[in-house]
């Protein structure tokens, strides 16, 4: 018997299919290329930054406070600024973080007073970061009358980055079982004593990766920086905080006025001069990499955290 | 036994005292739970309390109808339209970008990708929305915006076309990565059960997998406006600082955070009407991201489903 001759009906379905296939085929293609685009951005982004920083990439660079001639400029006063508001913003931001992380997962009944925290914490982390500078203008330069000063540099930073330590430690504190705890609890421990002992050690890496990754967001900002009163031109180092003698720590520099790596960045685009440009490629570029080099490291620390539990 | 019961050790421990230890840390951490409560009061507080000599000293009316935006000229104009014109001719140019190109990643990482490439490729995402904005500002201007002149002749040095452009790439990681985590909520079975009936996985995606995660899609393009809306240094950079009343984007024109930066940069007495107009600036902007918000939550309401 000879095979039968599929019918028209039946091509036309078979058109049909081949050609929705086809659809599948495209999407995947675009699908890639949009995404290999924004990838080969960042790529594009730090090499073009690297090749027009190419000329300041020098130890003096480093070792150079601002200076008008642009050859001789260099980031000195930048990146001490930038270590010490890091400083304090990492001082704040990861107890007050943690804490409230820990009050909201172990301890918050269910009331209109967590629903609020809650909500807050939310909308927190939806706010421009230019809005935080205005309230630290108006609260920590005037009303607190911290001045244009690390201390409230820092201050603001750690605000800024509170929701973003707050939210990956919660992630990591709700991932410890409740087992864990039952066990914990059942041998007498207080709440607080199943949480210093079991829930937060277990949790650290959630809580660290969460620190990195805000620290790194921080270190980038300019926005509030700027308003606050960053200068740009500042050729002193603020006093040390570690002393030769007693009592060998110094908090004297909080008080002090402040530039950081992207006000200086800024600066320096903002100029009109292209060898000022070589000098701002040069500071993002090692701004950048700094940025990358934390969130390598946060990524790395998830990670290996995530292959030694196992509960 | 006794012995250890006498110690001070033990009276440390004594559970009256590890009671009282445990309500005094707890008052501690709530303290610090509430710190996000009194940031969001202060910012209101503080934009009203700063920026009320401005709204004495200017009129609500003149403020939103006067299409000239020069507080620190000596004929002085207030009417804060050609800032709100130009942020919100930037945000729709990155939106613009940002809308089709992080759906389609979404979508690709979702439903196409293998399993490692995904793992491999968010977190290079990631770090792509983890770079500092002030160098996607050196980015648009030195890098796009000449990249733009040899297509569109004639086009300024600050246009708010490659500020924009390169904040809808900024934005492409957040609305990607919220948008994948929406689409993978929804459940297996209702994929299966379009595969079932004969569809594709185009078909699958388009038109089971995107309507079910719509609630979560358009809380991700909501979280993209806000981003790009408050964008500073990207404009501040690269966008002019020209307040000009123009929904060109081949245009040169300050935003309103640019104005927030331009103003800053000056060192303005504490009391001068210019301190005073970043902050009835910036309850602008706040007023703009809370209506995205709010539109934002209702629109996540009326499209949520629930499995």
């Amino acid at each position: 018997m000879n095979a039968i001759a599929p019918d028209a009906s039946v091509l036309a379905l078979r058109a049909g299919v081949s050609r929705r296939k086809l659809f599948d085929q495209i999407f995947v293609l675009v699908g890639m290329l949009i995404l290999l685009a924004a990838l080969m951005t960042l790529v594009l982004l730090f090499l073009d930054l690297v090749r027009d920083g190419l000329p300041r990439f020098t130890f003096d660079f480093l070792t150079s406070f601002p200076s008008r001639n642009a050859q001789r400029a260099g980031i000195l006063s930048a990146w001490v600024g930038t270590s010490l508001i890091m400083l304090v913003t990492a001082c704040v931001a990861m107890p007050v973080g943690v804490a409230a992380a820990v009050y909201l997962e172990e301890y918050a009944p269910k009331n209109w007073v967590t629903a609020i925290i809650e909500i807050n914490v939310t909308n927190l982390a939806g706010v421009p970061s230019i809005i935080y500078g205005l309230l630290a203008l108006g609260l920590f330069v005037y009303q607190l009358g911290l001045g244009q000063s690390i201390a409230a540099a820092g201050l603001t930073l750690a605000l800024l980055i509170l929701p973003i330590v707050i939210v990956a430690t919660r992630e990591a504190v709700r991932a410890v079982p409740r087992s864990i705890r039952e066990a914990a609890y059942a041998l007498g421990a207080t709440r607080w004593e199943v949480t210093a002992h079991h829930v937060l050690p277990y949790s650290m890496g959630g809580v660290l990766t969460g620190m990195i990754i805000g620290l790194s967001r921080a270190i980038g900002e300019t926005a509030p920086l700027i308003t606050i009163g960053a200068l740009s031109f500042i050729a002193f180092l603020p006093e040390s905080p570690l002393k030769g003698e007693f009592p060998y720590v110094s908090f004297s520099w909080l008080s002090e006025s402040f530039t950081a790596m992207p006000i200086q960045m800024f600066n320096w685009v903002s100029r009109p001069d292209p060898e000022f440009q070589v000098n701002a490629a040069a500071a993002g570029a090692i701004l950048l990499a700094m940025t990358l080099l934390m969130n390598g490291v946060a990524i790395y620390v998830r990670y290996r955290y995530r292959k030694k539990i196992n509960w | 036994m006794s012995a250890v019961l006498d110690s001070a050790a033990a009276a440390r421990h004594s559970l009256r005292f590890r009671k009282a230890r445990d309500r005094v840390i707890e008052a501690g951490l709530l303290g610090a739970a509430l710190v996000a409560v009194v940031t969001t009061v202060a910012i209101v507080i503080t934009l009203v309390r700063e920026s009320m000599p401005f709204f004495a000293h200017v009129s609500l009316v003149d403020f939103l109808t006067d299409s000239l935006w020069t507080p620190l000229f000596a004929e002085p104009h207030y009417g804060i339209l050609p800032l709100v014109a130009g942020t919100l001719v930037t945000t729709l140019v990155a939106l613009a970008l940002a809308i089709p190109c992080g759906t389609i990643i979404a979508i690709y990482l979702s439903e196409f990708a293998p399993f490692r490439v995904r793992e491999i490729v968010k977190p290079f995402l990631e770090l792509l929305g983890a770079v500092p904005t002030v160098v996607y500002g050196y980015f648009a201007l030195l890098v796009v915006t000449p990249l733009l002149q040899k297509l569109i002749p004639g086009l300024p040095g600050f246009n708010m076309l490659s500020a924009g452009l390169v904040i809808g790439i900024m934005i492409i990681p957040f609305i990607a990565s919220v948008g994948e985590d929406a689409m993978r909520a929804v459940p297996n079975y209702m994929r299966e059960g379009s595969y079932a009936m004969g569809a594709t996985r185009f078909q699958t995606a388009t038109r089971v997998v995107v309507p079910g995660a719509l609630s979560g899609l358009a809380a991700a393009y909501i979280l993209g406006i806000s981003r790009a809306v408050g964008e500073t240094m990207v404009v501040a950079v690269a966008a002019g600082l020209q307040p000009t009343l123009t929904w060109d984007p081949t245009e040169s024109a300050a935003t309103i955070t640019a104005f927030i930066v331009q103003v800053s940069l000056g060192d303005l007495p504490h009391d001068s009407i210019g301190y005073q107009s970043i902050f009835a600036a910036g309850l602008v902007l706040m007023l703009m991201t809370l209506v995205f918000n709010i539109g934002g939550f209702f629109l996540t309401r009326r499209f949520r489903e629930a499995y």
